[in-house]
């Protein structure tokens, strides 16, 4: 078994989007404090020194296969469709165009309709771009910022993933996966005084501490699992499906082998908006019940029902998971 | 207050696909087409003459690709001029655009709508980038650009709730739309820019404008597409807002955006027929291109 080391996505990180903590973090103390969090997440993204930020955005969403962001320099003055209320972000970006094609060029070699974009004017979406000025705002890092296809579901979206490590291999670079998505998205239906913010409604917040719950204990494979029921529990369905975690799963590495952070939460307009990091574990957490004893080989149905604190130590899924994408590779 | 002055001379379903500017090859946009989607664009063409006849001071649109899920937003800025890319077709669609808004109609609609309970508000960021459906239903119904226009958002409440929620909202959206044009003095035509039938197919071919692609998605789709044309052809508007639920859930139609249901209320739901003037497929969606004329009442037909 290969060291930790090996896997090029370093950690992840699930980032809200929406444009409050940027542009008016002083307006609720919990949006200042989605804001100070993310600027822990700035200072672990510095300790881990990436090559680049390989963002997969919820608020890209994509027709035609997957998009890729490839113009090397992309600038504009954004404004949110939405909350255009609230100012203009100016940006101007270092996106890996050598890494964008190679991603895309990877993806069509394992049959996937993916394509760049490199025009100048490209609209890039409120959350990529929230999500870069907080954590990157000095444009130290490149970044690489892909679309959310609307109509892929769970199988489309895995291999999307795979293709990136593909990449990232293939130029032997080191990454830190971002996610941008809220957890549970909906949003109040009319406009709040900024300190009346709150989670839409019950449903949503149990759905989000649930989330947060696994989150925290590293167990993404298992968070993953749930996509399809998250949707349909605490999401406003504009797409199919809730895929992002099935992407970060995907790019990272298919398993619950991670130390989980909840770094905030905290409601942004109705929104359940999660600060998370993952980062590399050697082991699972105890006492977690799992689909498979591994993720990568077929060793038999696995009896859940009656387990000895001594089989229980043997469970390989117990055991070191391999981070190195090449024992990790599965048909699917 | 004048009553007689303000009117909605005509209503338009005039759909956005960016390949039908694409194929146009206006100087606006950066790319250039050899052709394509002609059934279509020769349909906006005769549409286009029926509004050259006509007496009218705004076009006023709502548009499915400006989406707030807070309210429903109107633009109130005098002068927009930038660049508008298609974020799913930007091989297609890179359009400079230069245009006037009628911010003191904005103002009349959203208060009229504030007026009557519904969560409204004015887009009011000279930054703000207008979104490429308004654009592309604005330069296919007049693309002099010689009128100023005003574009509303649609509202997200069917993605929220359902489409019977939508209706709830776009049903009185209409409704205030009409009566601040009244009150305004203005003569307004009214665009809704959706296609019907909204599946689209997930691959592009290489030369985007071959013809030997194009096709409806399904045949699901069609018979839908084909049934509310015939309702429209036989004044059933009040007909097509009872099934509207059914025709967004099943044809996943562009009419989700509450543009179609707006259309048809603000028009005080015509008894009259439509004037059809064309049908076509864009990457597998259905597209009509239709004019309800206010003064003709379908007369003409």
């Amino acid at each position: 078994m290969r060291p930790v080391a090996n896997h090029p996505v370093e950690a992840g990180f699930i980032l809200p989007g929406l444009p409050h903590p940027l542009l008016c973090p002083e307006d609720n103390p919990g949006w200042q404090k989605i804001r100070n969090a993310f600027n822990r997440v700035r200072a672990k993204i510095e300790e881990i020194n990436p090559d680049l930020l390989l963002i997969y955005s919820t608020m890209w969403p994509s027709v035609i296969g997957h998009q890729i962001q490839s113009n090397p320099n992309p600038e504009w003055k954004h404004v949110d469709e939405l909350f255009h209320n609230l100012g203009t972000i100016p940006y101007k970006f270092r996106v890996d165009a050598d890494f964008a094609n190679e991603y895309n060029k990877l993806s069509q070699k394992r049959g996937l309709h993916t394509r760049t974009v490199n025009y100048h004017g490209f609209p890039i979406d409120t959350g990529s771009v929230v999500v870069q000025k907080l954590v990157n705002p000095e444009n130290k890092y490149k970044a690489v910022i892909l679309s959310s296809n609307v109509y892929a579901d769970r199988a489309e979206t895995v291999v999307f993933a795979k293709a990136g490590v593909d990449a990232l291999q293939e130029q032997n670079k080191k990454s830190v996966a971002i996610v941008v998505s809220s957890l549970s998205n909906r949003l109040h239906e009319k406009f709040i005084p900024a300190n009346m913010d709150k989670i839409h409604s019950q449903k949503d917040e149990e759905w989000n501490r649930k989330m947060l719950e696994l989150l925290g204990e590293g167990r993404l494979e298992d968070v993953a699992q749930l996509s399809r029921q998250i949707q349909r529990e605490a999401r406003v369905r504009k797409v199919t499906s809730f895929k992002p975690m099935w992407w970060l799963v995907s790019v990272m590495g298919a398993h619950n082998c991670y130390n989980g952070e909840v770094l905030e939460y905290q409601p942004i307009y109705g929104a359940g908006a999660g600060v998370i990091a993952l980062t590399r574990a050697e082991h699972a957490a105890r006492n977690l019940e799992f689909d498979e004893e591994d993720p990568e080989k077929f060793a038999g149905d696995r009896n859940v029902l009656s387990l000895s604190a001594e089989s229980l130590g043997e469970m390989s899924s117990q055991s070191t998971v391999s981070h190195n994408p090449e024992d990790n590779e599965e048909d699917l | 207050m004048n009553v007689a002055a303000g009117k909605i001379i005509a209503g338009a379903l005039a759909p956005h696909p960016p390949h039908l500017v694409y194929a146009e090859n206006p100087p606006q946009n950066e790319p250039t087409a050899e052709c394509g989607w002609e059934p279509i664009r020769w349909a906006y063409y005769e549409m286009q003459k029926s509004f050259k006849k006509k007496d009218y001071d705004v076009i006023v649109v709502l548009s499915p690709h400006w989406q707030t899920y807070i309210g429903t937003h109107v633009l109130a800025v005098p002068e927009f001029k930038s660049l508008s890319v298609d974020p799913v077709f930007p091989n297609l669609f890179r359009y400079h655009y230069d245009l006037k808004v009628d911010v003191d109609l904005a103002k009349q609609i959203c208060d009229e709508g504030k007026e009557a309970g519904l969560e409204m508000q004015l887009m009011q960021n000279p930054d703000f980038r207008v979104d490429y459906g308004t654009i592309i239903s604005c330069h296919m119904a007049n693309p002099d650009w010689d009128k100023p226009i005003l574009s509303i958002s649609s509202n997200r409440s069917t993605h929220y709730y359902s489409p019977d929620y939508m209706q709830g909202i776009s049903i009185p959206l209409g409704e205030v739309t009409r009566k601040a044009i009244e009150k305004s003095g203005k003569r307004c035509l009214l665009l809704a820019s959706n296609s019907l039938s909204h599946r689209h197919f997930t691959k592009e071919p290489p030369i985007p404008e071959d013809m030997s692609y194009e096709h409806i998605y399904n045949h699901n789709q069609y018979l839908w597409d084909m049934r509310i044309i015939d309702m429209m052809r036989k004044g059933q508007s009040q007909e097509i807002l009872d099934i509207m639920p059914d025709f967004v859930e099943q044809s996943v139609s562009e009419a989700d955006s509450g543009a179609f249901t707006w259309l048809l209320s603000a028009l005080e739901r015509p008894t009259y027929p439509a004037k059809i003037y064309g049908y076509g497929t864009v990457i597998g969606t259905g597209n009509v291109v239709a004019e309800w004329d206010c003064d003709t009442k379908g007369a003409e037909q």
